[in-house]
């Protein structure tokens, strides 16, 4: 690393104007050092500076600094430090974390243009306060010669900052005026470039009234709705890119029996990977050498692992458990199973009818007929006094009352208290309509595995079994690091069983652990290698060498907050269903648990999709909750879906809001949120409505006074700012 | 009304000043993390200088 970049990564903050240099620089430094982490837990004081201090003390870390709106830390570190270190260390201290792709984070052209729009809010606040000292001046009875300097002055103001200010309302009114359409910068930017020009005109003849401080509250408070609206689709865009930079698409290549890690836009078919345990697939193969235990679950639903060993065909996205394979790459990248998949989702998302938000059914019926009133009014008047001036007035007065300030911020400033609300409870928002659709949700669909259930197996019934083959298992589990053996080590360690003291254990890869105990083999692993029937339930199959070899089952453990989450909805009158890719044993266990009454198992994806599809033709509102790639059909399918973070890429794209926590139980209260929040945005539409039906009327007699605009203006931004922030 | 001559271009100047710390305050990024610096004033931490 030369020493320009350093000097650079020691000091992100400084650089003051991102140039073109400075970005580029940013970047190489987000490849060489930067590690950027989330933390989802992070929520106070003290949580900044564990994390920073516990970070920092590491050696070989330059600088940590945690950002807690964004709930991540940024790390400056030498390279030879990796993330899975700082991750490892964290959750040490009781932070979970995850590593996210800094290449994928492209926050810095949404900072640009965030900081861009806020500058234009700022400078339209600064010449709003200054004009309004000036026309309080001129309302309170300035006269002749001292209220024409005033105006000229406001003038003098109020130009440039239009013209800087009003950039993003011409430009997009430019945009829908060329696409034939009317959208609601249309009637803004008439308002602002009308009053201004008649102003100025009024300003030349010496006249009374001028709207210069009406045109400039108006563009601030537009530009503070817009800012509140990019902020939190900027926020569902930085979601959206942040799961997918969860998953840092590395592979480990195996070129003439070297490892390299590589990235897997790298690969080709034919060339070898090879797969640790606990690692996840990254392409379709076929194992060459190696022999394992694959987790599905993620694909398909099933809890039971399936033995792999030379010539099993596995599928990107499945977990391998207990032994290293080596595996020929079949289709990798765009070509692979899990890619194939998240295709199929973007066909279902795009066959998905698109959701008209209320916002814009509201624009569609309020920018005709406001350019239609103010056009009768211009017309009216003209015809009645044969005044073009005075018409002029009227019609510019009409279209600055009725300007769409307090409907510019009441959505915005409702949709950025909600989303906040729901982010502290670990919901993040990828998708802008997703709060009114949540609002309309009358039946909620369940996964099970690793939704409703945290997808990792729990003994059951195992403190019924005597002493001293609980020391025999508690010996060989804590030898492997399968998922169940360390479930068994765990939970036999929690109840103070002491290991027997097995002698030679060895852990035979796909199949369990074995040693030697008082001159006998024992042995801790499949039913088949074991030399018995597997059964219908999840188990690992211990033998003492005496006797037939006993059965240690397991079942998954419920989500945490999983009842109160399905109490709730069905407290709050929601149909509640189960739809499972898992035998039907599992899932009936889980449904009894959990109380829902209505649930199906053995559910293919297809199966998934079609149910979902047959509530919806019924009239149903379905949340489908899954995170599965079994369920990303019906995830796509549904009116609104929600996916745990940690669900599988393509079930984390095909949903419209991410579970941040491992808590289930803030799902109720999420509807509850959306449904209030939608409530507001209806009261919000009714106060500006109203608002419109006392001001306009003034308007259209010809008596709107700038004073009466620039009252009615902002009180009505005002009420609608303070409802929004009634949300609770 | 002479004094205007003087009290207009003040109160100019002082709003200019104003927009001035804001746009010098954005681009030093003080508004990337609100949530985190209100929090940071609780901590002992970098209470004599920011951390860079």
């Amino acid at each position: 690393m030369s020493a320009a970049t350093a000097s650079i990564s020691a000091c992100p903050a400084c650089v003051a104007a991102p140039t073109a240099e400075d970005i580029a620089a940013h970047a190489a430094r987000g490849r060489d050092a930067g590690l950027i982490l989330s933390l989802p837990t992070a929520h106070c004081a003290v949580c900044i500076s564990d994390v920073e201090r516990a970070l920092e003390s590491m050696p070989g870390v330059a600088s940590a600094r945690v950002n807690l709106t964004l709930k991540r830390v940024s790390v400056v570190a030498a390279p030879e430090v990796t993330a899975d270190q700082l991750v490892a260390r964290l959750d040490a201290i009781g932070y979970p974390a995850h590593e996210l792709d800094p290449g994928l984070l492209s926050s810095t052209e949404t900072d640009r243009r965030s900081r861009d729009l806020l500058m234009r809010v700022g400078v339209a606040g600064f010449s709003m306060m200054n004009i309004m000292l000036l026309s309080v001046a001129v309302w309170s009875g300035a006269e002749a010669a001292t209220r024409d300097m005033f105006h000229w002055i406001s003038a003098a103001i109020a130009l440039p900052t239009l013209a800087f200010a009003g950039q993003p309302f011409f430009a997009s009114a430019f945009a829908s005026l060329r696409a034939r359409r009317l959208g609601m910068d249309v009637p803004i930017s008439l308002a602002l470039i009308l009053a201004s020009a008649i102003s100025l005109f009024e300003t030349f003849k010496g006249g009374e009234h001028a709207y210069f401080d009406a045109a400039v509250s108006l563009c601030f408070f537009l530009l503070a709705g817009r800012y509140l609206d990019f902020r939190s689709r900027a926020a569902a865009r930085s979601a959206a890119e942040e799961l997918a930079a969860l998953e840092v698409p590395r592979a480990t290549k195996l070129e003439g029996g070297e490892e390299k890690v590589v990235p897997i836009a790298g690969l080709a078919p034919g060339d070898l990977v090879r797969v640790r345990p606990g690692g996840r697939m990254p392409v379709d193969g076929i194992v060459t050498e190696g022999a394992s235990e694959i987790d599905r679950s993620l694909l398909t639903g099933e809890t039971l692992p399936v033995a792999a060993g030379v010539g099993s065909v596995v599928s990107a996205g499945e977990v391998n458990l207990t032994g290293p394979l080596t595996l020929r790459v079949t289709a990798a990248g765009k070509d692979s199973s899990l890619h194939r998949m998240a295709d199929l989702v973007a066909v279902a998302e795009n066959a998905r009818t698109r959701y008209t938000s209320l916002a814009d059914r509201m624009a569609r019926a309020y920018s005709p007929s406001v350019h239609l009133l103010a056009l009768a009014s211009f017309t009216a008047w003209f015809y009645l006094t044969r005044d073009l001036r005075l018409a002029v007035n009227v019609a510019a007065a009409v279209l600055i009352i009725t300007c769409p300030c307090a409907l510019a911020l009441a959505v915005p400033a409702v949709v950025t208290a909600a989303s906040g609300k729901l982010f502290r409870k670990g919901f993040l928002i990828k998708d802008g309509t997703a709060l009114e659709r949540l609002a309309e949700v009358d039946t909620v669909v369940f996964d099970k595995t690793g939704t409703l259930t945290v997808g990792e197996p729990e003994p059951v019934g195992l403190m019924d079994r005597p002493r001293a083959e609980l020391e025999l298992a508690a010996a060989l589990a804590g030898a492997s690091a399968h998922p169940l053996s360390r479930a068994l080590a765990a939970r036999l360690g929690a109840e103070g069983i002491r290991p027997a003291p097995v002698e030679d254990i060895r852990e035979v890869p796909g199949f369990g652990v074995e040693g030697r105990w008082q001159g006998r083999r024992v042995r801790l692993g499949r039913a088949e290698w074991l030399g018995v029937e597997p059964g219908e339930r999840t188990a690992t199959w211990l033998s003492t060498g005496q006797g037939a070899p006993v059965e240690l089952a397991f079942a998954d453990r419920p989500r945490p907050g999983a009842h109160q989450a399905v109490s709730g909805l069905r407290a709050a009158g929601k149909r509640v269903i189960l739809l499972s890719g898992d035998a039907e044993v599992p899932v009936a266990a889980l449904a009894a648990t959990l109380g829902i009454p209505e649930w199906q198992s053995a559910m293919r994806p297809e199966e998934k999709a079609a149910r979902i599809a047959a509530l919806t033709a019924e009239g149903r509102r379905v949340l489908m909750v899954g995170d599965g790639l079994n369920d990303t059909a019906a995830l796509a399918g549904a009116h609104v879906s929600i996916s745990p973070a940690s669900a599988l890429d393509a079930a984390r794209t095909a949903s419209d809001i991410v579970l941040l926590g491992q808590d289930l139980a803030p799902l109720s209260e999420a509807v509850r949120i959306a449904v209030a929040a939608r409530r507001r945005i209806k009261q919000n539409f009714a106060l500006s409505l109203a608002y419109n039906l006392v001001a306009v009327p003034v308007a259209l007699v010809g008596l709107a006074t700038p004073l009466i605009a620039a009252l009615a203006m902002s009180t009505s931004s005002i009420t609608v700012s303070l409802n929004a922030l009634r949300l609770r | 009304m002479g004094i205007l001559l003087f009290l207009i271009p003040v109160s100019l100047a002082l709003g200019g000043l104003g927009l001035a710390a804001f746009l010098w305050s954005l681009r030093n990024r003080q508004y990337d993390d609100p949530e985190g610096d209100a929090n940071r004033i609780l901590s002992k931490e970098w209470d004599d200088r920011p951390k860079p």
